[in-house]
């Protein structure tokens, strides 16, 4: 059994006094897609910021590929290859289309294969193509969120975390955002996912964690938890 | 003589310079929110710096344009060394004060830089020495010099060099996505406080530029000249939409032409009653009227943001 690539352990984050995170472990192994569900508050966006270090943890380790990250500057993370998708997508509105996929590339430097990867990009989001010169702003939530993903990618990443790809999305468009990360995770990419759409993100994920109110309290293969009672009681609507 | 093109023609000149320090302010509020007051300073520092160096040079044999851009080379990593030292030191330990904190900092950098200056240079004013070419062609009336072509034509250079690194690099690219949000393009691999930092030095070498300009124009500096300097490109920023580079030269160019058009006929307007002396109004009455019925400035719109 390969290392696990990510080992997050008695992981807190606190606001001012507020413990949003209490202490959770959990890991990721490479090549697999793992998703984090949980209720509004439950901490979930907290934990990938902390992971991308867009916030200091109280305390406990984050390691990644062996090695402690939790005191690298947050510009240092995508060199690591951690990529995040934020909640909200992030895209920069005044930027064009292409220019956003290149900045996801901005810390490499191998101008040839950049250009190959914004193609293959292209060709994965093809909305994306059509609309290459075009302010991000002026996206459709779901095109914004195609752009952050194809964004993200263009850093090449080993890891790759994302926020609530399906927030604010039509049916149509969520589905569609599945597909991708479906496709990219086929492709070898490990996931971390974090969902309110619990049932979406339990049919793509080998494994899930289930948060509640800063603690993981669940803990399982992604199929066993789509069946568990407690699960579909309070996140599956059944 | 044609005293309306003799103004458009002084305004022309008049508005590179306040463009090229407008510039400064508007990169500035661009990726901090934050108005420099201090970079009328540094312009004052970089006029004295030069000017101080052309006078060494002044008997020494060299053509003009050489020693001027000896001095320009001298002044600029002055003021350079300034605007980083201003932002690391008293902007930076204040990222996330509240608004006013920064800004009254501003003002007391301001005064600083100030002191200095007069410790250094003293209260008196000084005098550009005219190694620069300055004999008047005439056009249809109106007259003007080699200096003020190269004026409008160096201001003209930089500003497109500025465009161009902004809208078509990779390091632009990286700016124009950290004013927009520093914690996403920090999420990219930026690393946020270079870009911050290279804003203030970009800013100030233009500032430099600005004041060998100013001086050179003016034949004359001293230590008070960034305080009224910095305010009118400050207004000529607000004009032309604080945060937006093209506003920034647009801004500048058009509050050079105002405060000539209206310096040359003020006389009539008031038959008589106010004269030339009275320049400096037209700025802050363009200031106020900016504020007061366009604060966002002529192309200060911004993009829709759809969420
Ligand atoms: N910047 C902040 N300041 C103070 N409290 C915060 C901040 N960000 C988050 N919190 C609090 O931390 C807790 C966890 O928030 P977090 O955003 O991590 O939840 P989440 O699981 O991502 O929720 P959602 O599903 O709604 O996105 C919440 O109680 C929230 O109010
Ligand atoms: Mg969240």
């Amino acid at each position: 059994m390969a290392e696990p690539l990510l080992i997050v352990e008695g992981l807190r984050i606190a606001y001012g006094g507020i413990q949003a995170v209490k202490g959770i472990t959990f890991h990721v192994d490479p090549g697999e897609t793992v998703a984090l569900i949980g209720a509004n508050g439950a901490g979930k966006t907290s934990t990938l910021k902390a992971l991308a270090r867009q916030l200091d943890a109280a305390g406990g380790s984050v390691r990644y590929q062996g090695r402690e990250i939790s005191a690298l500057a947050p510009h240092e993370l995508v060199g690591q290859g951690i990529a995040l998708v934020p909640e909200g997508r992030g895209v920069f509105a005044r930027l064009t289309v292409t220019e956003n996929l290149e900045m996801g590339a901005y810390c490499r430097h191998d101008k040839a294969e950049i250009a190959d990867d914004l193609e293959r990009i292209f060709a994965l989001l093809p909305r994306l193509k059509e609309r290459h010169g075009q302010l991000a702003g002026t996206l459709s939530g779901g095109e914004q969120q195609m752009l952050a993903m194809g964004r993200a990618l263009m850093s090449r990443p080993r890891l790759l975390l994302l926020d609530e790809p399906s927030m604010g999305l039509a049916p149509i468009m969520v589905q569609k955002v599945f597909e991708v990360v479906q496709e990219v995770a086929s492709q070898g990419m490990t996931i971390l996912l974090v969902e309110q759409n619990a049932r979406l993100a339990l049919q793509v994920s080998r494994r899930g964690y289930v948060m509640e109110s800063g603690d993981i309290t669940l803990t399982d293969a992604a199929g066993t938890l789509l069946d568990n009672p407690r699960v579909k009681a309070a996140y599956l609507g059944e | 003589m044609d005293i309306f093109l003799q103004q458009i023609i002084n305004g022309l000149v008049l508005g590179s310079i306040y463009a090229l320090v407008a510039l400064g302010y508007t990169m500035v509020y661009g990726i901090l929110g934050l108005i420099n007051f201090a970079h009328g300073e540094v312009v004052m520092i970089g006029a004295l710096t030069a000017l101080t160096v052309v006078k060494l040079l002044a008997g020494s044999g060299l053509p003009g344009p050489v020693i001027a851009l000896i001095g320009l080379m001298a002044a600029a990593p002055v003021c350079m060394a300034i605007g980083y030292g201003i932002e690391k030191i008293a902007y930076r330990p204040l990222r996330k004060a509240p608004r006013l904190a920064p800004l009254i900092t501003a003002i007391g950098v301001s005064i600083v830089l100030q002191n200095l200056a007069m410790m250094v240079w003293g209260r008196s004013y000084h005098s550009f020495p005219a190694v620069l070419p300055a004999e008047a062609h005439e056009v249809l009336g109106a007259t003007f010099t080699d200096l003020q072509v190269i004026i409008v034509l160096v201001a003209a250079g930089m500003m497109a060099g500025l465009l161009l690194l902004i809208n078509r690099t990779r390091l632009g690219r990286a700016m124009r996505a950290t004013a927009e949000n520093p914690a996403i393009a920090q999420l990219m691999g930026v690393n946020v406080n270079h870009i911050i930092s290279l804003t203030f030095v970009i800013g100030s070498a233009l500032a430099a530029v600005a004041g060998l300009m100013v001086s050179a124009n003016y034949s004359i500096a001293h230590y008070y000249m960034g305080f009224i300097l910095g305010l009118k490109a400050f207004t000529a920023a607000v004009l032309g939409g604080i945060g937006n580079l093209a506003g920034a030269m647009i801004g500048g160019i058009l509050l050079g032409l105002i405060e000539s058009l209206g310096a040359g006929y003020i006389g009539d307007i008031t038959g008589g009653f106010l004269g030339s002396h009275y320049q400096d109004v037209f700025a802050f009455f363009v200031l106020i009227l900016v504020l007061v019925f366009r604060p966002s400035g002529l192309v200060g719109e911004k993009v829709a943001e759809r969420a």
